[in-house]
């Protein structure tokens, strides 16, 4: 008890106190190597953007930029090789619009149905099952649609080929469709509960409350989510190459084949382009174009939530 | 001034051995001052703290107090917008000299907080944390030092057949005299509460301040309180604070029964805070 | 209300006019609009339910011991998925315990180490912007780097770091929340007591940050056994009749044997493909149990 008399501890304390030299070298070690894990974040966006830089401007030496930007035609295996990127692009978006056709409306109506009607204990049954949706490999949402989507189509539009824009756009809209979901239902139970309550005594419909004080209010962050699953639609590959096909055109047609930039990086990879030819640097031409559509998509995304972010 | 601190006991010790003992500091404050950014929370802060002696801080809440004993074990360097200057001596070295090591300031002046925060590990393990991060392995020693200091923190009786059980399925006073346990099992110098009762029920309260007691024998104790009975209970000096300066510092007694300084006088008499 | 009889509220009707048959309308609609609302919402389930059910019942005739032991073939009666789930497995050697340690040291860097200033919040940015980068992209940088510029091949541990750097994000963010969670009461108590910052962030932090630490890992990996692209990017086989011997063996991934089977135009091997299908969302299943299981198990303890 008496520990005054007894300084043992505090002795062997100070003892110990000097001779730590592995304490002290982790102690100097440690912020290094987790700065240097930090480090590696930073090197993957610069690799990735070099590699891209690189290798596009291998591609550029052998086509024309002008012929990349303006040509309609994308024939790279042709005799006379063509290297237009529109209908590549013009396969992407289409795909990315038919997708934000499925999943603006459903996704957002299930948004307002979680944050504005549900009940607490439906939301936990109902959010999991939407996660579920979320995490279902592409491969297996590609299988589904190849499968299952487009025979289904092909019994309502006679006219539809196999390999179609129309099947896979829908299927990579229900994949998105928790992605706008929730983003855009974090959107909407950030609205304070005094702007509804004060809807609410003034006589208005839940409806009413939803549409035009909640979703207003909540605008910015929603539309933020939208962006962010149009990036999300673009960059997506498997689904497209699966049940797209493999045709680049810069035709509209959402009945016949089409082909994305995703889908033109993956066929490429499975053909047998020797390294070093033209063929085989245009991926990365291609891949530089699919990295900054997404990445101003996503730029764009974060400066509109941003700005929702300062309006409470 | 270091000097002369330090050639003081020399001199004494010849002429009056006990007097000196009992008159000895651990700290000495020095002109303090600090700022939370651009408020500053203490102003001009002197106080000398006696050995083995309970040093009670009372005042209203803001007023620097909670401020102040985290500054005597540095732990509101954890703020990164907090500036001090000035100087508090412990044991005659300034803990604000670029050399003095913090971990070992913080090993020889324990902290007790105002919500009990066991670790979410076993008793046992709460216990020998101290000991186990400044290199003590040896199982024997680690057992010898969890029962002598639960025994210290009146826990050894009540906790003594489930020691691997986690802390959190202790009482809240039984969690709060759980961390007195972890702090004494390093036995440090100092012992620094900050408001160790203010989350307790008041019998939790009462064992707490039973053990205050106790532990001044071996311990120099400073305690943060907002309950100014508390303070008359259990402190042998009473310093208070307001708006971050100190009012008046005197032995308890003289502090309660005839304050020099009417705000003194008007907070102990209830007027306000 | 309704107790009153009809006259009474054809009256009213007729006397307050327009202003009730306003109201009326107004919650017809709201009523009209909730219905659309849940309908929406139960379209995801029931899309999820046919699903399920769809590849169930084409694929539960192929799935047997056979199918999980056999190596691919060119007769679907024959074909198992054993090299595919075999390589998904030496995949995940490599992936799972680089990232964890990537993921684990940007975050304990992130919140315990970093300075607020610009250069860390720009790894911060850097990171929520690597989270949107298509995984395709990813391929291409592990087609570059991994298999070409450090030679590794088309190898396990050229696919094993490409998905590492993949799912780096998700598991930098989510061991970021579990580490910002930890009470500040308990890392006090340890400065408290002398403890340096390692000390306190090994002993006190990272133990009461596992569960969270380990949920999102669980999570992030799962999402790489689904991945194709980025491994179609650095080559991993789509026909693989052997098991990878070293990490730098070639192999082939579940997603990508699927990939394989799908492409192929004989029906029968959509059976099979749905068969591991079937295997890939067990897989994932099992992950995703596991993951909420520590989540519920440790949560409480918090």
């Amino acid at each position: 008890m008496n520990n005054r008399s007894n300084h043992s501890i505090s002795k062997m304390i100070e003892e110990k106190a000097s001779n730590r030299g592995m304490t002290k070298f982790a102690e100097g070690l440690m912020p290094k190597v987790f700065l240097t894990c930090a480090l590696i974040s930073i090197l993957t966006t610069v690799g990735i953007v070099l590699t891209l830089i690189f290798e596009t401007f291998s591609f550029f030496q052998e086509v024309q930029v002008a012929e990349f930007i303006t040509s309609s035609d994308w024939y790279p295996l042709h005799g006379d090789p063509s290297y237009g990127i529109r209908p590549l692009i013009t396969g992407t978006l289409m795909i990315a619009a038919i997708a934000m056709l499925i999943a603006i409306p459903i996704g957002l109506a299930s948004a307002i149905f979680l944050s504005e009607y549900a009940s607490d204990k439906t939301r936990r049954m109902v959010k999991p099952i939407l996660e579920v949706l979320a995490g279902i490999p592409t491969i297996v949402y590609g299988f589904f649609a190849l499968t299952f989507v487009t025979p289904l189509l092909q019994n309502i539009i006679p006219g539809l080929s196999i390999y179609n824009a129309l099947s896979p756009g829908i299927v990579v809209g229900i994949m998105i469709i928790p992605m706008v979901a929730s983003l855009s239902e974090d959107a909407m139970s950030a609205v304070p509960q005094s702007m509804r309550e004060g809807a609410f005594a003034l006589g208005s419909t839940r409806f009413e409350v939803a549409v035009k004080v909640v979703l207003p209010a909540a605008l910015s962050g929603i539309i933020a989510s939208f962006v962010l699953a149009v990036s999300r639609a673009i960059g997506e590959t498997m689904i497209v190459t699966v049940a797209g096909g493999s045709n680049p055109t810069t035709s509209m047609d959402v009945t016949s084949a089409v082909q994305t930039m995703t889908a033109y990086i993956v066929q490429v990879t499975l053909g047998d382009a020797g390294y070093g030819t033209t063929e085989y640097y245009s991926i990365y031409a291609v891949g530089m174009t699919l990295f900054i559509f997404t990445l101003v998509m996503n730029v764009i995304a974060h400066i509109i939530s941003k700005r929702f972010r300062e309006v409470y | 001034m270091l000097a002369n601190t330090k050639s003081e006991p020399v001199v004494e010790e010849t002429n009056e051995d006990k007097a000196v003992d009992m008159n000895k500091n651990v700290y000495k404050v020095d002109q303090l001052n600090l700022w939370y950014g651009k408020d500053q929370a203490l102003i001009n802060v002197d106080m000398d703290i006696p050995e083995n002696q309970v040093t009670a801080i009372i005042g209203p809440s803001g007023c620097g107090k909670s401020t102040f004993i985290k500054t005597l074990n540095r732990m509101t360097e954890m703020i990164p917008i907090v500036k001090t200057n000035g100087s508090i001596y412990y044991r005659d070295e300034n803990i604000f000299d670029k050399k003095y090591k913090v971990e070992q300031l913080r090993t020889k002046v324990g902290m007790v907080f105002q919500k009990p925060n066991p670790f979410p590990k076993s008793i046992y393990e709460n216990v020998v944390y101290g000991p186990k991060i400044h290199g003590i392995k040896d199982k024997k020693i680690l057992d010898d030092i969890v029962e002598k200091s639960l025994k210290g923190a009146a826990l050894w009786d009540e906790v003594k057949d489930r020691l691997k059980e986690n802390a959190f399925g202790l009482s809240g006073g039984q969690q709060q005299r759980l961390c007195i346990a972890r702090c004494l099992a390093v036995e440090p110098d100092v012992i620094l509460m900050d408001e160790p009762t203010s989350a307790l029920d008041p019998i939790s309260t009462l064992k707490i301040e039973e053990l205050v007691q106790e532990l001044k024998k071996d311990y120099s104790i400073v305690i943060v309180t907002h309950n100014m009975q508390q303070a008359g209970r259990i402190s042998d000096k009473t310093a208070f604070f307001l708006n971050g300066e100190i009012i008046e510092y005197d032995d308890t007694s003289t502090i309660f029964s005839s304050p020099q300084d009417k705000r003194t006088e008007d907070y102990i008499s209830g007027r306000f805070g | 209300m309704r107790a009153v009889g009809d006259e009474t509220a054809t009256g009213y009707t007729q006397g307050k006019g327009k202003n009730a048959a306003n109201i009326s309308s107004r919650e017809i609609k709201s009523k009209l609009f909730k219905g659309l609302f849940i309908g929406a919402t139960g379209f995801s389930l029931i899309v999820l339910l046919v699903l399920l059910i769809r590849i169930f019942t084409q694929g539960i005739g192929f799935l047997s011991w056979d199918f999980l032991t056999s190596f691919p073939s060119r007769r679907p009666a024959d074909a198992g998925i054993y090299s595919a789930f075999i390589g998904t497995i030496w995949m995940m050697a490599v992936t799972a315990p680089v990232s964890f340690v990537l993921g684990v040291g940007t975050a304990i860097y992130l919140e315990e180490y970093a300075p607020k200033n610009r250069f860390t919040g720009l790894i911060q940015m850097n990171i929520s912007n690597l989270a949107g980068v298509p995984s395709i992209v990813f391929g291409l940088l592990g087609l570059t780097i991994f298999v070409r510029e450090l030679s590794l091949g088309r190898s396990v541990l050229a696919g094993g770091f490409t998905m590492a750097l993949l799912i780096l994000p998700i598991i930098v963010v989510a061991s970021q929340e579990a580490i910002r969670s930890v009470p500040a009461e308990l890392k006090e108590a340890s400065y408290g007591m002398g403890a340096t910052k390692w000390q306190t962030t090994y002993r006190i932090v990272l133990p009461a940050a596992l569960p969270g630490i380990l949920t999102g890992n669980i999570l992030a990996l799962s999402r790489a056994i689904g991945e194709t692209a980025p491994l179609i990017m650095i080559g991993a086989l789509t026909y693989v009749a052997f098991l990878p011997e070293h990490l730098l063996s070639q192999f082939t991934v579940m997603p990508i044997q699927i990939f394989n089977w799908t492409s192929r135009p004989q029906e029968e091997f959509h059976f099979v493909a749905a068969s591991g299908i079937i295997l890939l969302l067990v897989m994932l299943l099992v992950m995703n149990s596991i993951a909420v299981w520590i989540r519920n198990k440790f949560q409480k303890r918090l």
